[in-house]
């Protein structure tokens, strides 16, 4: 608690860690390329250094505020030092900035720009590095590392993986995986956070607009497309509408108008995750066997489990995820020739993810040993898409999905946000639907952001133990509880990335806390305003077990031993 | 050998003092870096070979009883003189004595005390037999640097007999923590590792944290080339450092305590160890020394070859098991040091201090040096001077009184041009400066830190501006690469800097040079990113006509600057051998036999295979 | 593949230094003294065994400088380059040897593996500048002749 004086105006602080945040709360944006508030304070780039009244310079990512300070943030001194270092930083930077994926969405760029650099007098002497393409997920491009470790301190401590790191030190430091492996070859879960914490295109989402836009050409292909719950609520800002606001409805006509045949939700197949689940954890329950479940509709953990803790790999549920469900579906249903129409089916699924890009190639998620899911472009590559047709998103009416499967239950929307998993599957687990009913399990602590939320919930005769986690490195603090002993649970809800997908790796990134919020109550809006909220009664569910999925629903709806 | 008590310290110190003065004689061979290097082990096993063979011989003795030590000393200081060797109670000190010296050495001094003359350090037509009246040691005052050269560095025994120990009784057995950390502030001591911060003040704030888990850290990671006071202390003198660690440990209470030893130093990592182990058999270091309540117990750490391991929070990384990359601060080192916890982090100087000031006390240590900064301070005096070596001096003495008296001026009877003080983060004090008193806070008016205490002197055949990039060049390989302004400011000044050398700067090469120094110095993370441009400043600022001269004239006085110095033929000289030809791997040199012969200075690519090779001294360099 | 032996006696390191992040150098070290160099697979070995990431384990060998994922030569010269013996030409000591063993910057080690050359910053013998050292002893008061002397030398008791 305290004053300031910064540029001459007094300024409060009260819980602020650092000056930087204090300085920014007085409306003065400070440019960073190393600091977010949700990692460690690395203090490497310098740029949001400051001049106190004795002259002294700091960075103020690292300073704590203190009473009385006198600060300067502008000072000519610091404007022509940042100037220069920003120019520093292009020096060594492969600087085919038209051509660059994030040409437009680079902090660099944005702070060449900003900082007024248009000349720089020194000649680039880096060697070129070949890009690393080899993950399904993620394309490496060293050339453009500003070495900010954003991406090592995202990986390491956000998700506790810990696949890339600093290498050799000095002008001739990098980053790269140990021995500058292949990132396939390491213990990378595709989430895409580093991408999502990288400000420059050192690291960006391996793209497939390209084989999208293919298919869409092709007139003897249907394409199919299904949106996961979390891409409604990260489209619409960047096309200058409200942030967060559900625009489902506009991705719909959009999608359409580009040529999609076929429109679908992916919470409509979260409606079945949760039949399905609901089902797999009730029999275990009983058998009490393979308990703790953990959930299957975030690749990357699942890949987690596999890499760390293979000894758990049997109690994550059998399901597929929504993604691999849905395209098993569609794929079923144009498999029948009255309904193909002899055309060829291709399955685009629209995700805000960049491991499920992984998942739809991992061959267990297979049907008869052919992939279902043909195509995964995530949230940004959408929104690239769409600018790319020239169809004027912001003004478009919003339309409804097409049939047979365009109807999803609220249980189903809310996939997209931590907790909404657990949510939907208590909802079917519990007998009515009414307001009461519903809001007290809303209110049983499964929302909020917390990284990890801890449930316990009365079933039948017993307490379910229910442990709700976003972030790997979470993930693991659980499972090391679990490992060790110290904890015990029923049911282990997962979302690789913090918050859940709302802030998956294949979103638009640079999303802040106001956006973070926002995207999460679009999506708990998206299910206020549906009426139907429990998965077992959305009105398209039963018929499709009575038909389509009759005998099939083991083959269709999970997963096959690998 | 256990010691429960300060009377058995006592009994002990009693015991050790008796078994050194029943020697008749003791051999002091100097076993410093410098002097092994140039053969001092052979001259002690040599030495120790004579003794042996002395038993049942009857030799004709002036003495009864010959009872003779032959010992491995640390750094006696005249390195440039080694091996050096010297001749207890007699106090003869010979200089590069050879293997073939030792059996006169000992047949005529040892056994019958006579001086070999020819092996005193000569100047000119005088000799001196004793180290107190050879200049260079006289002129010192020696606190920390007491008992390096005069004692077995690998004996505790020896050590205890010097007064050693005495400090951490009185510590724990007469003084409370607090009062020992008061005593330190009171002192005025400073850290002796470049920052020149008061060690009372660290220790005070290390000692009211809330944390109770504390560690004491010693920084022996002296990497600034041409310094080497902290190795030499280490390897001469290890329990006194070691003595210094456990005072400031019982001062802060801290449990564990690490010391942190430059790769580069093997002998001092092997002395250490080797003190830590005698230590704790005697009970003065681990569980309950002296049989009090109070445990430390002291770990190695060898550094592995990163220069910027010397930062106290890289140092801490280092030990961690990281990457040795500065943090930022707050919270700084005091608060959360090694293992986040708060940590003592002194270097070895500092540590070595601390022993006599609880012993002699504050008055007596304010009364060495200068107000703001008392005690003394060692350095290591290299480049162009007439005595190479380790002295230590008041704080507050001048380079005048270094150079001149302790140094014996400039190698050859040169001219004196500058002297770089305190290395890849320091600067150049020059003439005008020669008779500022050397301390903390009187050099950073010029730019130049005391650091810990390298000091390289240059005459007229150095280049200023070659220093400057040989200093970039060093900050710039051992950058850690965490922060822009260091990684990629320091890469573009030494670009620079070598197309200056080069003779392809241009003259608004120097305002990009200032630019960017300035740059680094204010905006990087750590005080070696801050101070890496210091160097380039510093000449840039004092010799700046010299960089003009590199750029403009093409021209490098001091003949330094391989791209801007041309070989030439003197005609005179030449008797047209055709050697020089014959020599120049590039064809640049014609000529017919017995008359001149002359270099095509488009083709030389001045290797000085030529000149090498000239019988005649024909061949010159033009700047 | 390496030879069993090597994790044997890397057990034997770990074992000594014990299972935390803190005995990754030490152990190391002790590994790059035993056998020249690091073997990349070891490194990968002890990271699992103590617990530490792969890609933190190379991040933190690559930052020293010791460390080297090459075999080394039989005798490693390291020729000083620290202030003091900069001055007093420690430079053409290094071309000299470079040129002598067909070495580079780039290029340390000599292929019939007897020889690595590298620079180091300061050995701490300043007063006897130029200096090198062989397998850590140091040789005063360098010249390329001497220099040159020393490799035909270590030749003759390499062979």
């Amino acid at each position: 608690m305290g004053y300031m004086m910064i540029d001459g105006r007094k300024v409060e602080f009260t819980d602020e860690r650092n000056v930087l945040s204090v300085i920014r709360k007085a409306g003065i944006s400070l440019p960073t390329l190393c600091y977010h508030s949700e990692v460690s304070t690395f203090g490497a780039c310098r740029l949001c250094t400051v001049e106190d009244d004795r002259g002294r310079t700091f960075a103020s990512c690292s300073e704590e505020p203190r009473d009385g300070m006198v600060i300067y943030t502008n000072t000519g001194k610091i404007k022509k030092y940042r100037k220069l270092i920003v120019e520093l930083l292009l020096a060594a930077h492969c600087r085919d900035c038209t051509t660059c994926v994030k040409s437009g969405e680079c902090v660099l760029q944005e702070l060449a720009h900003r900082m007024g650099v248009t000349n720089v007098r020194f000649e680039n002497t880096r060697e070129i590095r070949p890009l690393d393409t080899s993950s399904p997920s993620i394309v490496r491009d060293p050339n453009k590392c500003i070495l900010c470790g954003d991406c090592v301190r995202a990986c390491e401590e956000i998700q506790g993986i810990g696949a890339l790191g600093f290498a050799f030190r000095g002008t001739e430091a990098m980053v790269m995986p140990a021995f500058d492996k292949p990132l396939a070859e390491t213990d990378c879960v595709n989430c895409g956070q580093c991408r999502v914490y990288c400000p420059t295109g050192a690291i960006s989402i391996k793209t497939h607009m390209d084989e999208v836009w293919d298919a869409l050409a092709d007139k003897d292909t249907r394409v199919v497309a299904q949106i996961a719950p979390a891409v409604r609520v990260a489209v619409g800002d960047s096309f200058g509408l409200t942030k967060g606001r559900s625009v489902m409805g506009k991705i719909v006509n959009v999608l359409h108008r580009m040529g999609f045949d076929e429109v679908y939700d992916t919470a409509f197949s979260a409606d079945l995750t949760v039949m399905e689940e609901s089902e797999e954890f009730l029999e275990r329950l009983e058998q009490n066997e393979n308990l703790p479940l953990l959930t299957s509709c975030c690749p990357a953990w699942v890949k987690f489990v596999h890499d760390q803790y293979p000894e758990f790999v049997e109690n994550i549920s059998s399901c597929r995820s929504p993604q691999g469900m849905f395209s098993a579906v569609i794929k079923e249903y144009y498999r029948s020739p009255k309904n193909s129409g002899g055309k060829k089916t291709i399955v685009v699924s629209v995700m805000p993810c960049t491991a499920k890009k992984m998942e739809a190639i991992r061959p267990n998620s297979f049907t008869r040993g052919k992939q279902d899911t043909d195509i995964v472009i995530t949230t940004t590559e959408l929104i690239r898409m769409i600018r790319n047709s020239g169809i004027e998103f912001e003004t478009l009416d919003p339309e409804a999905c097409d049939m047979p499967f365009g109807f999803s239950s609220g249980g189903g929307m809310i996939f997209g946000v931590t907790g909404g998993v657990t949510e939907a599957v208590l909802r079917r687990m519990t007998e009515g639907h009414s307001k009461v009913e519903l809001d007290a399990i809303s209110e049983c602590g499964v929302r909020g952001s917390e990284g990890i939320k801890e449930v316990t919930l009365p079933y039948n005769d017993t307490q379910l133990n229910i442990c709700i986690v976003s972030g790997l490195a979470n993930a693991r603090t659980v499972m090391e509880r679990v490992r060790n002993g110290e904890a015990s649970y029923h049911l282990i809800e997962v979302m690789a990335c913090r918050r859940g997908c709302i802030m998956g790796g294949g979103q638009p990134p640079r999303a802040g806390d106001r956006t973070k919020a926002a995207r999460e109550k679009g999506l708990y809006n998206a299910d206020n305003v549906t009426i139907i909220k429990k998965s077992d009664e959305n009105p398209l569910i039963a018929p499709l077990y009575d038909g389509l999925l009759k005998g099939k629903v083991h083959q269709l709806l999970h997963n096959q031993e690998s | 050998m256990i010691i429960n008590s300060r009377k058995e310290l006592e009994k002990q110190r009693k015991a050790a003092s008796e078994e050194i003065k029943s020697y008749n004689c003791r051999i002091l061979v100097c076993a410093g870096t410098g002097c092994i290097a140039t053969g001092s082990q052979k001259i002690y096993d040599e030495m120790k070979k004579l003794c042996a063979d002395l038993e049942g011989v009857t030799v004709e003795m002036e003495k009864d009883v010959p009872h003779i030590g032959v010992v491995k000393t640390g750094c006696q200081g005249i390195c440039e003189l080694g091996p050096l060797i010297r001749i207890e109670p007699y106090h003869y000190q010979y200089v590069k004595v050879q293997l073939e010296d030792c059996r006169e050495i000992f047949e005529r001094t040892v056994l019958k005390g006579e001086p070999v003359e020819r092996l005193f350090y000569h100047k000119g037509e005088k000799a001196f037999a004793k180290p107190k009246d050879i200049p260079f040691i006289a002129k010192q005052t020696r606190v920390v640097l007491e008992n390096c050269g005069n004692i077995d560095a690998e004996s505790i025994d020896e050590y205890i007999a010097s007064g050693g120990f005495k400090a951490l009784a009185k510590a724990i057995f007469d003084m409370k923590p607090d009062e020992v950390v008061e005593v330190v502030d009171q002192s005025g001591l400073r850290g002796r590792g470049g920052g020149g911060f008061p060690a009372g003040r660290k220790w005070k704030q290390v000692a009211r944290q809330p944390e109770k888990v504390r560690y004491v850290v010693c920084n022996g990671d002296e990497g600034d080339p041409g310094a080497f006071m902290d190795g030499s202390v280490m390897e001469g003198d290890p329990f006194k450092m070691i003595e210094g660690m456990i005072i400031a440990a019982y001062a802060v209470s801290a449990q564990e305590g690490y010391i942190y030893v430059r790769a580069e130093y093997p002998l001092s990592v092997a002395r250490l160890k080797m003190a830590i182990a005698q230590a704790e058999e005697y009970h003065l270091l681990g569980d309950k020394i002296m049989g009090s309540d109070f445990s430390f117990h002291l770990h190695i750490n060898r550094g592995a070859g990163a220069f910027v391991c010397g930062e106290g929070s890289a140092l801490t990384a280092s030990i961690e098991g990281n990457r040795g990359m500065p943090r930022v601060k707050p919270p700084r080192t005091v608060e959360k040091g090694l293992w986040e916890k708060p940590t003592v982090l002194n270097n070895v100087e500092t540590f070595a201090n601390v022993p006599n000031i609880i012993l002699k006390g504050v008055e007596w240590f304010r009364s060495i040096g200068s107000e703001g900064s008392p005690g003394t301070k060692t350095f290591s005096i290299t480049g162009a001077i007439e005595n190479t070596g380790l002295l230590e001096v008041p704080m507050g003495t001048t380079l005048r009184e270094i150079i001149y008296d302790i140094g014996g001026g400039i190698k050859g009877g040169g001219e004196f041009k500058a002297v770089q003080i305190g290395g890849p983060s320091g600067g150049c004090l020059i003439t005008p400066h020669l008779d500022v008193g050397l301390d903390f806070d009187s050099v950073k008016k010029y730019d130049a830190i005391v650091g810990s205490g390298g000091l390289v002197v240059m005459d007229e055949h150095t280049c200023m501006v070659e220093v400057a990039r040989f200093f970039m060049s060093f900050t710039q390989r051992e950058s850690c690469g965490k922060c822009v302004p260091c990684r990629e400011g320091t890469k573009r000044m030494l670009e620079i800097l070598e197309r200056i050398v080069k003779g392809e700067g241009k003259l608004e090469d120097l305002d990009q040079l200032e630019e960017l120094a300035e740059m680094v110095r204010s905006m990087a993370l750590c005080g070696l990113g801050k101070s890496a441009p210091l160097p380039v400043l510093s000449t840039l600022r004092t010799f700046r006509d010299e960089y003009v001269e590199h750029i403009v004239e093409k021209k490098c006085v001091s003949k330094t600057c391989e791209a801007l110095r041309s070989f030439k033929i003197n005609p005179e000289f030449c008797k047209g051998c055709s050697k020089c030809a014959k020599n120049c791997p590039v064809g640049a040199i014609t000529g017919k036999l017995k008359e001149a012969y002359t270099i095509n200075n488009d083709l030389c690519i001045k290797c000085g295979a030529c000149k090498d090779n000239c019988a005649f001294d024909a061949v010159y360099i033009e700047a | 593949m390496l030879d069993q032996s090597y994790y044997t006696k890397t057990d034997e390191f770990i074992e000594h230094y014990g299972r935390k992040a803190s005995s990754l150098i030490p152990i190391m070290q002790d590994i790059q003294g035993e056998y020249r160099y690091l073997p990349g697979e070891l490194l990968t070995y002890v990271a699992k065994e103590i617990g530490v990431k792969e890609a933190k384990a190379y991040s933190v060998a690559t930052f020293y400088e010791n460390f080297s994922f090459e075999p080394k030569g039989k005798y490693i010269i390291k020729v000083c380059d620290g202030t003091a013996c900069h001055v007093r030409k420690s430079t053409p000591i290094l071309e000299a040897l470079f040129k002598e063993l067909g070495l580079s910057q780039k290029k340390h080690t000599t292929d019939d593996m007897l020889f690595t050359v590298e620079t180091v910053s300061c050995l701490g013998a300043c007063g006897l500048a130029p200096t090198l050292t062989v397998n850590d002893e140091v040789h005063p008061n360098m010249t390329p002749e001497k220099a040159l002397a020393l490799v035909e030398e270590l030749r003759g008791e390499g062979l």
